[in-house]
């Protein structure tokens, strides 16, 4: 088997047993992306030479016995985490030459359970989009069709891991960026509790709504990861000061007895055959697992998607506003005065999609608008985290496809922001509830993966985990890679 | 009530923005000391940098909550914050993270003292906490400007008061409160020439009588005492005129001029109309605990109001006296330390209100810096109590210690300044006086009782006024009856 085969555990094992060093594993991995890569476009920044080192480090430290939980495992950080010395765009012409003087507190932590950056992964522009086509450094491709999209905006995170070119990668999802292109690359992919991962160094899109998580090939390899990252941040007044479980000792036990909500109001939704027979399929090996299946409701559900897209761009327009070409970042040719350079710094340095949701934001904000626009939002949303509270007291998790179909061809959306929205449909309510969500492959359809998601509780990743890891045992959906 | 041009009235409200005395910032660590070199004392937080979160410095929630108990205000809990959005190159993020629904301090008051002894209260409206903006710097640069963040995220607490001023010097009086409790609370120096307290004044006039409220201006920029007056001052002339003029008055931001002492309309490029307040969304609703509250609450000093009663009533001062000691923490402490020395209430203040003023304005020195401490002030208000000096050459002892630094009872020793009070010394100096001025006790004698003076005058210089003044009126009497 080729080391890019493995499983992140396996190359752990592999590396403590000494059958290969960090070194080999690392090359290899960046041998792959300079063959592979310019055609995926997964990475904007490849760092070899910190790779290398980093990896030599590694190797050190395991012929001295003293190597760490992640010691050597290569992996790929977004581009919205910031690492000391190392370009970090947000996939922006805005940060095109920012060299961050910090490191998140992600970064950090995973650095210091030794593990190797291959390099930050491309993303939709500031993590709005769904495909990773606004992305300044161009889009990327779906690694099981080079004609469609890999989901976004951790599109770069989902490519690099199902092309195999990292073993895994951290993403960021504020309305489905992990989830949706977990689904349409063929991984799985968690995203926490908000305020399991600190957002410390995370560049903001929409601040109640982002939290860190992982791309990665399965549960096993996710759990292992997350737990990593996990933790309270004195740094991020939202963290949760909750003890992080260890994610792995339970993955193993089996869930029969769990049960599992569908809530009909995303079951009536008129879905593609293929995405109803996938899901209907994942659900008969949840009660073959010994699951207890059961209809529910989220009543107010549909109001997630307007919800979303009000209190969304309203904290992006302020979120974005330090981008001024002030002290850092792009600035215009030749300002006049300082308007000038306010106006056409965000002018030349914004794409569409981030100018158009900073309107919006600004719009919902304005006096006169407020009450109507992001006062209710803020009510709806507690409408929606009701739902999901009240859910919770009869079932465990709660399942429903991860996305309205398989992945779409690039440019096939572009110009529909709307039908573009439409991606997140399942997957921004738990945003909004700010609780756990996986996605993880159930069926494939004309050579596309589908994903299918299940909501936890506040807190219960680890259920989650166990929920897939479990259906991971019994299905092979997630050994499956596309020829790269 | 103050009335202007026998049919107007002027309608005021205060917003003082006070800076607290953390060692560092509202939402980063950086330190927060005023005059290092440009951008030395700002952060990653403080610039604004991708993915920077701001953490409360919990220290300034204490301060407020004092400032909130000395107001009597209510504590708000939870507080929260918002984020005020307007773009400004000393602003770094793009918003000031500032309190709007749930602003920590809400619905106190104040009772101030009018120059004719009656005493107003004015409505605090509320006290929110914010970060405070850096500095831009447009001279020097040659076309373009500087900005120094260093002040950037500093904490203030902004409190915001009812318009229920109606006078400049109401206005002043309301200023000069607040610093007095600021300074009391120790939670801010409040010193305004360096802007660590700020003034914006909303002023807006209206026929007298008139129950409906006038077009108000915001003027801004106003950083000393007098300066706040007169920019008052000013604005309300200026609308008045206006009016009459029959012009209307536009709803504006004003910045005050204090050179030219008027007060101009400010670009509005320099403010907003529409901030867009939101909740930040960076920091959760602070809950403050009952005890947390009642333990500040507990352990604050006593209040220049509190004080002041005291001194009425402990010491026998006036009304005035203890309103003008109290009115300054470190003045008040210095006079009950040189009470308690002298035993003698009524001098020290005197004392301390009279030469020891004098000379401390005259150097333009703080009460903390008074070259006589207040053990030796008080010592020597002793040294006239117990007849040890006269008070005519106390002055002079006085003097001499404030310029050569020494010690009272080293001076009076040195100098062999102690009075005469030995009977039968004065009696020789007295029988001296009258018989080598045979001419005046003559006319004295003969009914010119005028004269009295002179002699006593006379035993005054040959004691080199060290001689006790009432005991040598007392022989003075007796002799010259012989």
């Amino acid at each position: 088997m080729k080391l890019h085969e493995l499983s992140l555990k396996e190359q752990l094992n592999g590396l403590i047993e000494g059958s290969f060093s960090s070194t080999e594993l690392t090359e290899h991995y960046l041998n792959r992306i300079s063959n592979l890569d310019k055609d995926l476009n997964s990475y904007i920044t490849v760092t070899a030479d910190l790779a290398l080192q980093q990896a030599a480090l590694s190797d050190e430290r395991y012929k001295s016995s003293k190597a760490l939980p992640l010691d050597g495992i290569p992996i790929a950080h977004k581009d919205i985490f910031c690492t000391e010395d190392v370009l970090t765009t947000c996939g922006s012409k805005m940060l095109s030459n920012f060299k961050a003087p910090y490191s998140s507190t992600v970064v950090n932590k995973l650095s210091s359970e030794g593990v190797v950056i291959l390099g930050k992964t491309n993303m939709d522009e500031f993590a709005m989009g769904s495909s990773n086509e606004t992305s300044f450094f161009g889009p990327v491709k779906n690694p099981w069709n080079k004609e469609y999209v890999p989901g976004g905006s951790s599109g770069g995170s989902a490519a690099c891991v199902s092309a195999q070119l990292a073993s895994a990668a951290t993403a960021t999802d504020t309305g489905g960026s992990i989830r949706q292109p977990a689904a349409l690359c063929g991984l799985t992919g968690i995203k926490p509790t908000y305020g399991r991962v600190s957002r410390y160094g995370m560049i903001a899109f929409a601040s109640s709504l982002d939290q860190g998580g992982v791309l990665a090939r399965s549960a096993e390899d996710s759990a292992i990861l997350l737990e990593s990252m996990s933790g309270h941040d004195p740094k991020d007044s939202t963290s949760l000061k909750e003890e992080v479980p260890s994610f792995l000792d339970s993955i193993d036990s089996p869930i029969n007895g769990i049960k599992i909500g569908l809530p009909k109001e995303f079951f009536e939704r008129d879905l593609p055959e293929y995405v109803e027979s996938s899901t209907k399929e994942a659900i008969e090996t949840y009660k073959n697992l010994g699951a207890e299946i059961h209809e529910i409701s989220l009543p107010n559900v549909d109001l997630s998607l307007p919800v979303y897209y009000i209190i969304a761009p309203a904290e992006c327009s302020a979120n974005l506003s330090r981008y001024d070409g002030v002290r850092y970042g792009y600035r215009c040719e030749d300002p006049k005065d300082i308007e000038d350079l306010y106006m056409r710094t965000r002018e030349e340095g914004f794409g569409s999609e981030v100018k158009r949701r900073v309107l919006i934001g600004t719009y919902a904000l304005s006096a006169g608008y407020y009450d109507a626009y992001y006062l209710k939002a803020q009510k709806c949303r507690r409408l929606v985290a009701n739902d999901f509270s009240k859910a919770f007291e009869s079932v465990d998790v709660i399942l429903s496809p991860t996305t309205p179909g398989t992945s779409f061809k690039s440019g096939e959306k572009s110009n529909d922001p709307i039908e573009m929205y439409l991606q997140d449909i399942f997957t921004i309510p738990a945003n909004l509830a700010g609780l756990p969500g996986i996605s993880f492959p159930c069926g494939n359809h004309d050579g596309l993966p589908l994903g299918v998601q299940l909501v936890g509780n506040s807190l219960q990743e680890a259920k989650l985990l166990q929920a897939a890891h479990q259906f991971q045992k019994v299905t092979d959906w997630h050994n499956k890679f596309p020829e790269v | 009530m103050t009335i202007y041009n026998e049919s107007w009235e002027a309608v005021i409200g205060l917003e003082i923005h006070v800076q607290l005395a953390t060692n560092s910032k509202l939402f980063s660590g950086a330190s927060t000391n005023f005059g290092a070199l440009p951008n030395t004392q700002a952060c990653n937080i403080d610039l604004a940098l991708p993915g920077v979160l701001p953490v409360l410095n919990e220290e300034v929630l204490k301060m407020a909550v004092k400032l909130g108990k000395a107001l009597n205000a209510n504590i708000n809990s939870p507080t929260s914050f918002a984020r005020k959005n307007y773009f400004y190159p000393d602003l770094p993020k793009g918003y000031q993270i500032s309190q709007m629904d749930k602003p920590i301090v809400e619905g106190g008051f104040l009772d101030i003292e009018l120059e004719d002894g009656t005493s107003k209260r004015i409505g605090v409206t509320r006290a929110h906490l914010e970060e405070d903006a850096g500095k831009s710097l447009h001279e020097d640069f040659e076309g373009q400007s500087g900005i120094d963040l260093n002040r950037s995220g500093t904490p203030l607490i902004e409190i915001v008061s009812e318009p229920d001023i109606s006078s400049p010097k109401e206005a002043i009086a309301y200023l000069k409160s607040i610093h007095s409790i600021i300074r009391y609370l120790e939670i801010s120096d409040g010193n305004m020439a360096e802007g660590s307290m700020r003034c914006d004044a909303n002023v807006s006039v209206r026929k007298l009588g008139s129950k409906e409220l006038g077009t108000r201006t915001e003027t801004k920029n106003v950083n000393s005492f007098r300066f706040v007056e007169k920019a008052i001052q000013y604005e309300i002339e200026r609308q008045i005129s206006e009016i009459e003029s029959g012009n209307t008055i536009t709803q504006e931001t004003r910045l005050y001029d204090s050179q030219a002492n008027t007060t101009r309309p400010m670009r509005t490029k320099e403010y907003a109309n529409d901030y867009r307040y939101f909740p930040e969304p960076d920091l959760l609703p602070v809950v403050l605990e009952d005890s947390f509250i009642k333990e500040i609450h507990e352990d604050m000093p006593e209040m220049p109001t509190e004080k002041k009663l005291r001194f009425i009533k402990e010491y026998g001062l006036s009304e005035y006296d203890s309103s003008l000691l109290a009115s300054d923490k470190d003045l008040a402490n210095f006079f009950e330390t040189v009470a308690d020395e002298s035993k003698s209430a009524k001098l020290s203040a005197n004392w301390i209100m009279g030469e020891l003023s004098a000379e401390l304005n005259k150097e333009n020195l703080n009460i903390l810096n008074s070259k006589v401490s207040a053990k030796q002030l008080g010592l020597l208000i002793k040294r006239i109590e117990d007849s040890t000096i006269s008070g005519k050459i106390a002055k002079d002892v006085f003097e001499k210690m404030w310029s050569t630094g020494n010690e009272i009872d080293a001076i009076i020793e040195k100098e062999g300044l102690q009075q005469v009070t030995d009977l039968s010394e004065i009696e020789t100096m007295v029988s001296k006086v009258i018989n080598e001025n045979p001419g005046q006790l003559q006319q004295y004698l003969s009914g010119k009782d005028r004269l009295f003076g002179f002699f006593v005058g006379q035993v005054m210089k040959e004691s080199q006024g060290k001689a006790n003044p009432s005991q040598v009126n007392e022989i003075l009497k007796k002799k010259l009856k012989e």
